[in-house]
């Protein structure tokens, strides 16, 4: 029979993946939401935000607590810069022609990070404490149940801010209805920058945890394509999508992988994404109007 | 009546807005041409014509959507032609929308809430984590927001519904709501009262009345129900084809020949208005 001991492990740790997946999804839907710019260069940025923060902590010797924050600084003025300068030029523009700006943006930050760091994947230095946890009789290794517990609290200012802060009313404001925005005085440009800095701040945090779980690498970008999996899944403007979308895809991919095998991971969750399509073609809590690429 | 008495203080009242030979076109489209015409303080000030004739072009001008090919528009006294919607908005100028542009899926309430978002005065940081200054003036915000305007325009059964499951009168006076609440000086009003009822037309008729003589707004508004237009309008401007054929009191334009003739596809002008006064 099954061990359903190791059910559980196994589903908690791709729950514990799928917080992250969440994590990168909340940032992938802040934009789409504010800008709808599907923005494919989310997995290379938050590679970016690992290798930041590796080269602040082994490079420039800085300690954890002005590491951290300064990644997620650096991360910010990265979505204020490419916002500025590659997506707002792009305004009126057809999507798809967006959409392959984020494309080549993603190549140029993997090609930049491997021409400055090499082409070797890299770990970082341990800083999340390994002491074995234990929820119940099951083990969680201490990376996950940290990494995802961080991810959850992130989350939840994402959301809070979100629903409560002036700033995060003028973005539900200006996704609604951008002309209606515009004329309440909401400076929608600015609603465009603040979405892509705190997505890019999000994901540079999200780099550093999944960074310090499986180390970093140019090609963990390819990471981006498991979110893009889940915010089509949870719907693209959705921050709810993308928490339920996140958890479903952890656990799948988790599951699929120990009892198939590894190589049934994409085949998994493709094959739950083209189902979830074919049912709701909009994602689990998408909006109808979305534009489809 | 008063109306000689409105007439002299209209005419002694200096002009809020000033639209100056604008021209706006569309590529080879010209949808306005050297529009020329003043919006005086305290007054209601309506813009008709028949479809297509440049109304709602003109109203995104004013607003700052499009931007004009030449000419000027001046807002108390400033030139405002290059500037953008919102800072237009901290200025006072509000306006609504033909279709309905209320934020679907959120309550009236929150709705009303964004209209006064253009007047916050408080940095980012403390916009986007709720302290201090941005608290006080969300208290001050919620209590004027809830005491003068809902009161107004008697819409306390609904404050916490979402606008998406009110009917379309309803909607339009949210619409309103969210205007007010951005503290215009002059509320402009595209087609209040299009798709309404004779009851709903009526209530609304009220509504830009008071907003008029109690809270001392200009009104600019769109309309194609005469009636209503000829009732409540102390000036009048008709445009056709993006110019202005004529313009003044509601009694003069009314018996423009100009005006008669632009309206003749679409049947007299008198003619019209009796039959909307008759309906």
């Amino acid at each position: 029979m099954m061990d359903w001991l190791y059910v559980t492990e196994v589903a908690l740790a791709g729950l514990g993946a799928g917080a992250l997946y969440a994590l990168t999804g909340v940032a992938f839907v802040l934009i789409y939401k504010a800008t709808r710019v599907v923005n494919l260069a989310i997995g290379e940025i938050l590679m970016l935000g690992g290798y930041v923060f590796f080269g602040l902590v082994a490079g420039a010797g800085l300690p954890l607590w002005a590491a951290i924050p300064l990644t997620i600084l650096a991360g910010a003025a990265l979505g204020a810069v490419v916002e500025r300068a590659l997506i707002r030029p792009m305004l009126g523009e057809s999507p798809i022609s967006v959409f392959m700006v984020t494309i080549g943006l993603g190549s140029i930050l993997a090609g930049v990070v491997e021409l400055a760091w090499g082409a070797d994947p890299l770990r970082l230095p341990e800083f999340i404490p390994n002491t074995p946890i234990f929820l119940g009789e099951a083990y969680v290794a201490p990376k996950v149940a940290y990494g995802a517990l961080v991810a959850a609290l992130l989350i939840a200012v994402a959301v809070a801010a979100l629903r409560f802060s002036r700033g995060g009313v003028a973005l539900r404001a200006t996704a609604r209805d951008q002309g209606a925005a515009y004329s309440m005085g909401i400076d929608v440009g600015r609603v465009f920058s603040l979405s892509w800095m705190a997505a890019c701040a999000t994901a540079a945090g999200a780099g550093v945890i999944v960074g310090a779980i499986g180390g970093i690498s140019p090609t963990m970008g390819i990471f981006g394509l498991s979110v893009l999996v889940v915010v089509i899944v949870g719907g693209l403007d959705s921050v709810a999508g993308a928490l339920v979308g996140g958890l479903l895809i952890g656990l799948v991919e988790a599951l699929a992988g120990s009892f198939l095998g590894g190589e049934y991971k994409l085949l998994a969750t493709f094959s739950l994404l083209i189902l979830i399509l074919m049912i709701r073609p909009y994602g689990i809590f998408g909006t109808h109007e979305i534009e489809r690429l | 009546m008063s109306d000689g008495l409105n007439r002299s203080s209209r005419e002694t009242a200096a002009p809020i807005l000033t639209v100056d030979g604008l021209s706006l076109s569309f590529g080879g489209l010209r949808a306005l041409s050297g529009v020329s015409f003043d919006v005086r303080h305290g007054s209601i000030t309506a813009l008709i014509g028949p479809n297509g004739a440049g109304k709602t072009s003109m109203f995104n001008a004013i607003s700052g959507f499009y931007r004009p090919t030449s000419g000027r528009i001046i807002f108390d006294g400033v030139d405002i032609s290059r500037e953008r919607p919102p800072s237009r908005a901290k200025r006072g100028l509000a306006r609504t929308f033909q279709n309905i542009a209320l934020f679907r899926g959120m309550t009236v309430l929150d709705n009303i809430k964004l209209g006064r978002h253009a007047h916050l005065k408080t940095n980012v940081l403390d916009a986007l984590f709720y302290r201090g200054g941005a608290h006080r003036e969300e208290m001050e915000l919620r209590q004027e927001v809830e005491e003068r305007i809902i009161d107004f325009l008697e819409i306390q059964h609904i404050r916490h519904a979402p606008v998406a499951a009110l009917p379309y009168g309803l909607q339009k006076r949210v619409e309103l709501a969210r205007a007010l609440a951005m503290r215009p000086r002059i509320l402009m009003l595209d087609e209040p009262v299009a798709g309404m009822n004779r009851e709903e037309t009526e209530d609304m008729a009220r509504f830009i009345l008071d907003v008029k003589e109690e809270w001392g707004v200009t009104i600019l508004m769109v309309e194609h129900d005469m009636g209503m237009v000829m009732d409540i309008s102390d000036h009048v401007v008709v445009l056709n084809f993006g110019q202005v054929i004529a313009q003044g009191r509601p009694s003069e334009v009314q018996n423009d020949p100009a005006v008669v003739s632009a309206y003749l596809g679409s049947g007299d002008l008198a003619q019209r208005i009796r039959k909307t006064e008759a309906a």
